[in-house]
């Protein structure tokens, strides 16, 4: 198991978020790109559009299979992750880098609460 | 996955940290280093993959010839010893079975390859047809024979150092018996990649599966390859996937495999097939390329230009080699033309493509 940074934040579907100030960054896991295999194609939002705590926000698509992304926190879409439209291998090579997803402006930061941090997800992922 | 069956190289799967999954009833490897590498090794250099689910019947006799020229759809008469063919088992309605190759290893033997997962109804409908024949002894050997696929341009230089005999003199479709690292094997130009001419699929015995393994996969040139990759390859080339473009309710005429029927009847299911050419097709199997962003997967939707369904994307993927996003699906014939737009719906979408000639990709 590769380290999993210690500044982020995860649920249960291997979506991580960074909180900085009243924004979250949203990415997929080491753990979920690895099980995943080569993913070839992203569907995100667009900036302006409203995602919603633990409900789909995106597609993934590795070469056999379609997931949905889950988002970790709930706010405006205020960056998306233009790269990824012609390098979907980015999640792959870097899912806590350059193969970040969406940020969205926090509309509840209270909802953290819900989310584990990285010891936490370690043992989920260990198991 | 206890109740699965396991090929002679299992434990060498596990120790190259495959991941393995169920597949007609076998564990098998569906990825080593992941779908794309793999992919890319085939069509740059060479990949090696076990094959041994797939299923083998014997014919053997005087008798074997009528009986093999009545069970498959292509004419036996065309194949001399030593020599492969792509055909069909067929229903009454002319509904493929299964689609097999058929070998004449020697005046009056014949083996037969089939899809693992059709193994036992194969085997029965065989043993079904077989009692009104005579002088032909029927043997199911899926059991005894691993089966091992090298594919790629590099294929022929990683086997000739270690091959008994000059390979060039195998030409494509043809099997010989020959050594490979000094154990007997057969050895048939084919396989199920596109990669033509650049294909070897070994068949062996059980206990040399290990070893011929080995022997290949020492090659630098020559990387493990899973189903997964065998999946996308063949798509890239076109070749029919049965469960996916073939089943018991498609014709070969509708998948577009005219030229594996014999022009002769007196085979099964050719009076069906005879009657669907006279009264034409309602669907037919064509070749689509995305032109929006989106990958067409099995079961989608296929849209005409207005939205209306026309039919379903039977395989679909992104296309490792060739960059693109590929499908195949049956329409009626009157939207098969090459050039024709229309749209896969994708998750609410529909996305434009168009109809593109057959195959994808060819070595």
């Amino acid at each position: 198991m590769s380290d999993i940074p210690e500044d982020l934040l995860f649920n249960s579907d291997h979506d991580w978020v960074r909180i900085e100030g009243d924004t979250g960054t949203c990415g997929i896991t080491d753990y979920a790109q690895g099980e995943l295999g080569d993913i070839v194609f992203l569907e995100l939002p667009e900036p302006g559009d409203f995602v919603t705590q633990g409900e789909s926000y995106g597609i993934i698509e590795a070469v056999k299979t379609v997931s949905d992304l889950i988002a970790p926190v709930s706010g405006e879409v205020v960056d998306v992750n233009i790269q990824l439209t012609d390098d979907a291998a980015l999640v792959n090579d870097e899912p806590y880098g350059e193969g970040w997803m969406i940020q969205v402006r926090l509309s509840d930061p209270s909802e953290t609460e819900f989310l584990m941090d990285a010891h936490a997800y370690a043992g989920l992922v260990d198991e | 996955m206890e109740n699965l069956k396991k090929t002679p190289l299992n434990e060498t799967h596990h120790k190259t940290n495959a991941r393995m999954v169920p597949f007609g009833g076998w564990e098998m490897p569906v990825q080593y280093e992941g779908i794309v590498a793999e992919h890319q090794a085939v069509r740059s250099q060479a990949g090696l993959f076990d094959v041994s689910h797939m299923g083998e019947f014997e014919f053997k006799g005087k008798g074997a010839k009528k009986l093999v020229q009545f069970l498959t759809a292509n004419d036996i008469d065309r194949i001399g010893i030593g020599r492969g063919q792509y055909s069909l088992f067929l229903n009454k309605n002319g509904g493929a079975i299964d689609d097999i190759i058929v070998y004449r290893l020697g005046e009056t033997t014949y083996l037969i390859v089939v899809n693992a997962a059709n193994v036992d109804k194969d085997w029965k409908h065989v043993q079904m047809v077989a009692k009104s024949f005579d002088n032909v002894q029927v043997t199911n050997r899926s059991e005894e024979f691993a089966l091992l696929a090298l594919q790629g341009p590099k294929a022929e230089a990683v086997l000739s150092p270690i091959a008994n005999r000059n390979l060039s003199e195998i030409g494509f479709f043809r099997i010989r018996k020959i050594e490979l690292a000094g154990i007997p094997v057969h050895i048939a130009r084919t396989g199920y990649t596109g990669e033509g001419r650049n294909g070897f699929e070994i068949f062996t015995r059980i206990e040399d599966a290990t070893a011929i393994w080995s022997a290949l996969i020492a090659s630098p040139d020559v990387s493990p390859a899973g189903l997964g990759a065998r999946d996308t390859l063949r798509i890239e080339a076109s070749l029919p996937l049965y469960g996916q473009e073939l089943d018991e309710a498609t014709t070969p005429l509708e998948a577009g495999l005219d030229r594996f029927i014999s022009q002769k009847s007196g085979f099964a299911g050719a009076d069906a097939l005879e009657k669907q050419q006279a009264d034409g097709l309602t669907k037919t199997l064509v070749m689509i390329e995305m032109i929006d962003r989106g990958i067409p997967r099995h079961g989608y939707k296929i849209l005409d230009r207005s939205g209306n369904s026309i039919g379903k994307v039977t395989s679909g993927t992104t296309a490792p080699y060739l960059k693109k996003n590929i499908a195949m699906g049956y329409v009626p014939p009157n939207h098969s033309e090459i050039g024709t737009e229309l749209a896969i719906a994708i998750r609410n979408h529909a996305l434009k493509a168009r109809i593109v000639p057959r195959p994808f990709f060819k070595r």
